[in-house]
């Protein structure tokens, strides 16, 4: 059991904040130091209140730079563990002519997550357990055979990759406050932004048809089961401008951009996978 | 449409175009338009108001002035985030016209239709990004740049997909260098929406032109040993870019750490 569970150590945004109280509480589970003491008052306000994150740590980073990178970093946790099953000896899911796609990608969400805990030092939450069957622990879910047939973990792949991008581009406001970090994470961003390029074109043989494009069309998916990762994707206004109204077709002008998820839509998507 | 004020223009010896041509100060003003109707054309950003800040500067109407010259220098101001947003729209506009320059050279080319799909898909999303720039910036939008694309063969694909490959790369480390210069949130999002696309451009042009089944589409030539992306300061960015753009651009209020 891990002593901080992934949602005891989100910082509540309001109206985000995936609050658990009744389950934290009957399990028993520990949880982080602040959460604990918010909860004891029994009162979800103040608890809330107390986890305000406006306070700086002592010579650290600031509670909202940290809890912006305890999640990203519970999401390259959920990456890279994904890839490492996948491409550990016990299992033959890759083809060989494609392992270096995946050995390419698996090592980078190695290196995300050894950067992101460098970075956050002791306040690094620890890795979750995952269920990448996508039944919280239950093992039976609709990803049970991932790791046995190639189409499943390609398609599970990509949906990790696409959730990525759009998680990292929906956290990057929060880190204003850090640029070096703000950088840092747009690096990451970008990275993989090329993964889910690679494994989008990988799923449609490298023909580079719709759904298979490195790009997202509208919020097109052939994976069943996603379109909590592609919604929102069809949007061609942009930064109050009508993208149709320049006179582009629908399809390129939903591809040119990619948007962001906030964090409670990415926990949506991912909670699946996660062992609470 | 706004009709299209260009942004900030500054002749070769450093006085702003229009205060040459001027024989008073009345002629002077009367041709760049002050004292008639309103100068102040809204871009859909930034609106015009009284606030020094956000109301357009002499020097940007004067550029009405200055799109005389054929390729007039521009200056971006990374003070503000107008300035940012231009030097992006300064990088689409180069991709944007090379990749016009390829597709119309597809029939002189020895890409196959499958490459030319792709680069045609390509080629859509710059010209969107360019054009969204433009719409957006409206009357702070800088003028249309003059590009050079004379070290291009454009019947050649290695030469094209080398050069598509180079301004991908370009593109993701100038937005992730410039990201930081950003205040507004909303505009620190659109960057994101933007850059994304292009590292998406980045490796899928790497797979034509390394092999789609390779680690080129993130190669170790752009990812470094924590797994992140290229992050380049503007002057690094402008100085790479330089040889593909005729016009000077002029880079203000960049700290010497983050060029």
């Amino acid at each position: 059991m891990n002593d901080q569970s992934l949602l005891s150590s989100l910082d509540p945004e309001i109206g985000e904040r995936l609050v658990r109280r009744d389950q934290e509480i009957a399990r028993g589970a520990s949880v982080g130091r602040v959460t604990a003491a918010g909860l004891a008052m029994a009162s979800v306000p103040v608890a809330l209140a107390a986890l305000s994150t406006d306070v700086f740590a002592q010579g650290g980073l600031p509670n909202e730079v940290v809890d912006v990178l305890n999640f990203a970093l519970t999401l390259e946790y959920l990456e890279s563990t994904f890839y490492n099953y996948a491409l550990s000896p016990q299992y033959h899911v890759v083809p060989p002519q494609d392992a270096p796609i995946f050995q390419t990608i698996q090592s980078h969400e190695n290196e995300h997550v050894a950067y992101l805990k460098a970075a956050l030092g002791d306040r690094a939450v620890r890795t979750p357990e995952f269920d990448f069957s996508g039944a919280q622990g239950a093992h039976n879910g609709p990803f049970h055979d991932v790791f046995f047939v190639y189409d499943k973990f390609t398609a599970l792949s990509q949906a990790f990759e696409d959730t990525g991008v759009r998680a990292y581009k929906g956290q990057a406001p929060f880190l204003r406050g850090v640029k070096p970090i703000l950088t840092a994470a747009l690096q990451i961003h970008a990275v993989e932004a090329r993964h889910a390029s690679a494994v989008r074109r990988l799923r449609g043989n490298f023909q580079d048809l719709v759904p298979n494009r490195g790009w997202i069309t509208d919020n097109t998916t052939d994976v069943p089961g996603t379109a909590a990762v592609y919604a929102g994707e069809q949007n061609v206004f942009q930064g109050g401008v009508d993208i149709l109204a320049l006179h582009f077709r629908t399809g390129d002008a939903t591809e040119a951009f990619d948007e962001p998820l906030t964090r409670a839509e990415v926990l949506a998507i991912a909670s699946p996978f996660i062992i609470p | 449409m706004p009709p299209d004020v260009a942004g900030q223009v500054i002749g070769r010896d450093g006085l702003p175009e229009g205060a040459r041509r001027a024989a008073n100060r009345r002629e002077f003003l009367r041709a760049v338009g002050i004292g008639g109707a309103a100068l102040c054309v809204p871009g859909l950003l930034a609106g015009c108001s009284d606030n020094p800040s956000t109301a357009p500067s002499l020097s940007h109407v004067l550029g009405a002035v200055g799109a005389r010259s054929s390729t007039p220098a521009v200056m971006l101001d990374f003070g503000s985030d107008l300035g940012v947003l231009n030097y992006a729209y300064a990088l689409e506009q180069l991709e944007a016209a090379f990749y016009t320059r390829v597709k119309t050279s597809f029939p002189d080319a020895d890409m196959d239709g499958h490459e030319q799909n792709v680069l045609r898909q390509v080629w859509a999303h710059e010209v969107i990004h360019a054009a969204f720039f433009k719409a957006a910036l409206g009357a702070h939008a800088i003028p249309a740049l003059t590009p050079n694309f004379s070290a291009v063969n454009f019947r050649d694909r290695t030469s094209v997909l080398t050069t598509a490959r180079t301004f991908e790369d370009l593109g993701v480390a100038a937005y992730n260098g410039a990201a930081q210069f950003l205040a507004s949130a909303s505009y620190l999002t659109l960057a994101g929406k933007i850059v994304a696309v292009e590292a998406r451009h980045a490796a899928a042009i790497r797979g034509l032109l390394f092999g789609d089944r390779t680690p080129a589409f993130a190669g170790s030539d752009v990812i470094d040993s924590h797994g992140r992306d290229r992050a380049l300061g503007p002057a690094t960015v402008l100085e790479m870019a330089g040889p593909f753009i005729v016009n000077t651009i002029t880079l203000v209020n960049v700290p010497a750490t983050m060029a």
